[in-house]
């Protein structure tokens, strides 16, 4: 059962954590069974992946850095998964986010207090209008929304690839990519002696939204009725359209976000495929949070970890980075597998039930 | 005599949930034997268990004397059982060959020999006088013949007993009349068929035994040629019994008409019934029952006055406030309230808690917010008022509601509507599934309602329940309105009137 809580229930939360938690411990020794078979110290790996990501201030910086876009991409998935939508447009969100923002951010000089801001609106609003167009082509022609975010996708990536590389090139750059945002645009370091910037502000601020919105505002609460029972919304008179253009706004705003942010906060200019597909990173962050504040905050710092010790992995114990995929893979098949046992242990008991009544 | 099937005893069970109990049912060989009862009355569950999709709680079956435990569909077409589906199971992008080989292992062979197939399965269509060409994909088929490839699938697997499930429901009549010579020809060869259906009139003219159903027991097994359809009906909605309820007297100068429906009609669409021109009225404190069997339109009565379904023609009217086609916003603010026939599907949102159930139809209540929030405390507080009022049995407001019982949920539901004071109350079947004490709170309520003079539109397959708690009976059928008759009318006048006669020509038969 999924956690649909309206006050936070910290049991039942802890509960909810106990099987994702052992899905990656699993993981995690099936993935020292194979850098062993490799012929590689499993320890020693480890051991690096740690010191990269959690042992020094630095190292927990570049996972904060890593986590912050995942937990936007995250909230895209799960805000409209909670209206019934499986989006997997994050990553085109993030790039048409990216785009509308970066374009705010070389082009459009103003004060800082305002540049920034205005940066981060116009990425929602990129990001939120590319959602919507996926929603719409549902309601209009009934197309899955899987497809069409999927389609998105490669849409929103070439728009920008083409445009970083003609209609905003640098002007007189060898290389392929914008110049540099206004000064005023880029989001302040707020930790020293890390790359920790106000994006991890916003993100905190984002997962208390989804919050606030979901389960203590009307619109969010007929959000959740629309995508547990479609019926039901409409049995009470709900709009479910403008609940499902609504939802997918809000999802693909968030996306947006991580992309701008990643632009003015830590890539300062925009590149050809700049986003390393945290969009779809991100989806697997919520399924391993199932979709609850805490828990897609958890897991995107996990991901944030496996992101950042990567590196440390593979300069220290010669350990490929793909094995840091391999192992993410297993952790999501593995939450997901649990799942499916949480449902097989509910059948068991019915079945059981069934037997005690007669 | 030689039975081809004997089921003794039969028990189903599902997680507390009776479908079926001690039921028993003989079928002869040769003979085509009807399977009578309302939705839900445990026909399917029933015909599952035989055909091995269920295994059955507890009970025997025989066939062609032996006891058989059939655990799998295999086992049962091993045995020579066949199943026509009502949603057929046939996969639309192959051929109609390809459907009837699909799954078969008749030869060593790894090479499907299609052609022989083929040609095996054209000589059966043949002396069955059907046409279909092997080679056809099932998607441009018409439905009436998609059945007869089913058919035809079953015997090509040496199917000798059929049990055919709603048949005729997909049908157009001229359909019908093929398929019911096809059961002729089968039964003439000795094969069996158990025909499942909740039609009278089919029952009448293609069968020869009946056994009805009704809550999941058997009523009775009767010869069809010694029976009527009246007998019929009555044994399928059950004897009246003498459960009657205080009613408050009502000044008939004080009611006023509160629902008014005139000469609503609705397409045909693939599924359901349509209206045919349909009048109804209803006053403040009166409670019209509607009966008739299920699928006789009162889904699509009560979906075009909630606005949840398009009217093609006529005009709804509440309090003389016309709502034909509005959103059913509109129709909420109208002060309709509406208790839905599938409480799960509809009525409730499973994995939410009482308070967020109880919710969802205050969302327009500015006191329930706090600035741009939602005031959880107040609502959480509503909901302690309506599980005490209502006798709701649950650890607290912030229990899931899937975690209730039937009943309990119905309560919940119940509550939250009849709270909001309504002008006009729907409720459909409000007290399916539920055991006597629940049933009893649940209509006693409803009376409470039109006490404090609310109009109800009460829909219910259960006779026994319509009459209790009515004032008036609309009995309806394809559509239509028979008659409004008094809530006291003889049961077998209601049931002439369920079965598709007009209340003014029963009175002239009786006058005779």
């Amino acid at each position: 059962m999924p956690v649909q809580f309206k006050k936070f229930k910290w049991k039942e939360a802890l509960s909810e954590l106990a099987i994702p938690f052992l899905a990656i411990v699993i993981a995690l020794i099936l993935g020292a069974v194979i850098i062993e078979v490799c012929g590689l110290d499993a320890g020693l790996a480890y051991k690096a992946l740690l010191k990269g990501s959690v042992m020094s201030k630095q190292a927990i910086g570049e996972t904060i850095v890593k986590a912050t876009p995942l937990i936007f991409t995250a909230l895209a998935y799960a805000l409209a998964k909670r209206c019934g939508m499986v989006n997997l447009g994050a990553e085109g969100q993030l790039y048409m986010g990216g785009l509308i923002g970066g374009l705010v951010a070389l082009y459009v000089p103003m004060p800082s207090f305002l540049h920034i801001p205005a940066c981060i609106i116009a990425g929602f609003i990129g990001g939120g209008l590319w959602g919507m167009l996926a929603a719409g082509l549902k309601i209009k022609f009934g197309a899955s929304e899987m497809i069409t975010t999927i389609m998105l996708n490669y849409v929103a990536n070439n728009i920008v690839n083409y445009m970083v590389q003609s209609v905003i090139l640098e002007p007189g750059g060898a290389l392929p990519q914008t110049a540099k945002v206004w000064s005023t645009a880029m989001l302040p370091k707020i930790v020293q002696g890390t790359r920790i910037n106000l994006g991890f502000v916003f993100a905190i601020i984002g997962i208390i939204f989804y919050y606030l919105f979901l389960w203590k505002t009307k619109p969010g609460y007929e959000t959740r009725v629309v995508g547990l029972n479609a019926e039901a919304a409409r049995y009470a008179g709900f709009n479910g359209n403008k609940r499902s253009l609504m939802a997918m706004f809000l999802a693909g705003g968030m996306a947006g976000v991580a992309g701008i942010v990643e632009i003015i906060g830590i890539q300062i200019r925009m590149y050809p495929n700049f986003s390393p597909g945290y969009g779809f990173d991100g989806i697997a962050a919520a399924l391993l949070g199932k979709g609850t504040p805490i828990g897609l905050a958890l897991g995107s710092f996990l991901f944030g970890v496996l992101r950042a010790g990567a590196h440390q992995m593979s300069i220290s114990a010669k350990v490929p980075v793909a094995i840091i995929y391999i192992i993410q893979a297993t952790v999501i098949l593995f939450v997901i597998g649990s799942n499916y046992i949480d449902r097989i242990r509910k059948k068991m008991q019915i079945k059981r039930k069934a037997k005690e009544d007669n | 005599m030689e039975y081809a099937l004997q089921m003794k005893n039969i028990c189903k069970y599902f997680s507390g949930v009776r479908a079926n109990h001690n039921v028993n049912l003989d079928v002869k060989k040769g003979e085509v034997h009807a399977l009578l009862g309302e939705n839900g009355a445990g026909k399917s569950t029933l015909m599952n268990i035989l055909y091995g999709l269920y295994t059955q709680t507890s009970g025997e079956i025989y066939f062609d004397g032996k006891l058989v435990n059939i655990d799998s569909p295999d086992k049962a077409i091993e045995l020579g059982i066949g199943m026509v589906h009502q949603h057929f199971m046939l996969i639309p992008a192959l051929t109609a060959i390809e459907n009837v080989v699909l799954g078969m292992n008749d030869t060593k062979s790894p090479i499907l020999d299609l052609d022989a197939a083929a040609k095996k399965f054209t000589e059966l269509a043949k002396r069955y006088n059907m046409e279909i060409d092997p080679k056809a994909k099932v998607a441009n088929m018409a439905v009436g013949q998609q059945q007869r490839l089913e058919i035809l699938k079953a015997l090509y697997r040496g199917a000798n007993f059929f049990i055919f499930d709603e048949p005729t429901a997909v049908l157009t009549p001229q359909e019908v009349d093929e398929l019911f010579i096809m059961f002729d020809q089968l039964t003439s060869e000795g094969k069996t068929i158990i025909f499942i259906t909740h039609k009278l009139p089919e029952v009448m003219r293609a069968c020869d035994r009946c056994t009805v159903l009704r809550l999941g027991e058997v009523t009775a097994t009767v010869d069809v040629k010694d029976t009527t359809r009246q007998e019929l009906a009555t044994l399928m909605v059950g004897k009246p019994v003498d459960l009657s309820y205080d009613k408050a007297e009502i000044d008939p100068e004080t009611q006023k008409v509160v629902l008014d429906v005139k000469g609503l009609k609705t397409v045909q669409k693939k599924e359901g019934m349509s209206l045919k021109g349909l009048d109804l009225q209803i006053k403040s404190g009166e409670i019209i029952g509607i009966a008739g069997v299920d699928g006789n339109g009162q889904n699509e009565l009560v979906d075009c006055i909630t606005g949840l379904m398009k009217a093609d023609e006529g005009t709804v009217t509440i309090n003389g406030e016309e709502i034909t086609n509005a959103h059913p916003k509109k129709v909420l603010d109208a002060g309709v309230s509406h208790i839905p026939a599938d409480r799960i599907a509809r009525g409730i949102i499973m994995p939410m808690t009482l308070s967020e159930n109880i919710y969802l139809m205050n969302t327009d209540d500015k006191s329930y917010k706090k600035g741009p929030f939602i005031d959880w405390r107040k609502i959480d507080k509503y909901a302690q008022d309506i599980i005490s009022k209502y006798n709701v049995k649950t650890p607290s407001e912030q229990e899931y509601i899937q975690n209730l019982s039937g009943g309990n949920q119905q309560k919940v539901v119940l509550g939250r509507e009849l709270e909001r004071d309504p002008k006009l109350l729907i409720a459909m079947h409000p007290a399916r599934g539920l055991d006597i004490g629940a049933t009893y709170f649940v209509q006693s309520k409803i009376v409470e309602a039109r006490d404090a003079g609310a109009a109800v539109l009460l829909v219910s397959t259960e006779l026994e329940e319509i009459q209790a708690l009515s004032d008036k009976i609309a009995v309806m059928y394809e559509g239509q309105v028979m008659g409004v008759v008094p809530a006291d009318t003889p049961i077998h006048e209601i049931s002439m009137m369920m079965a598709g006669i007009k209340y003014e020509d029963i009175d002239k038969e009786e006058n005779k």
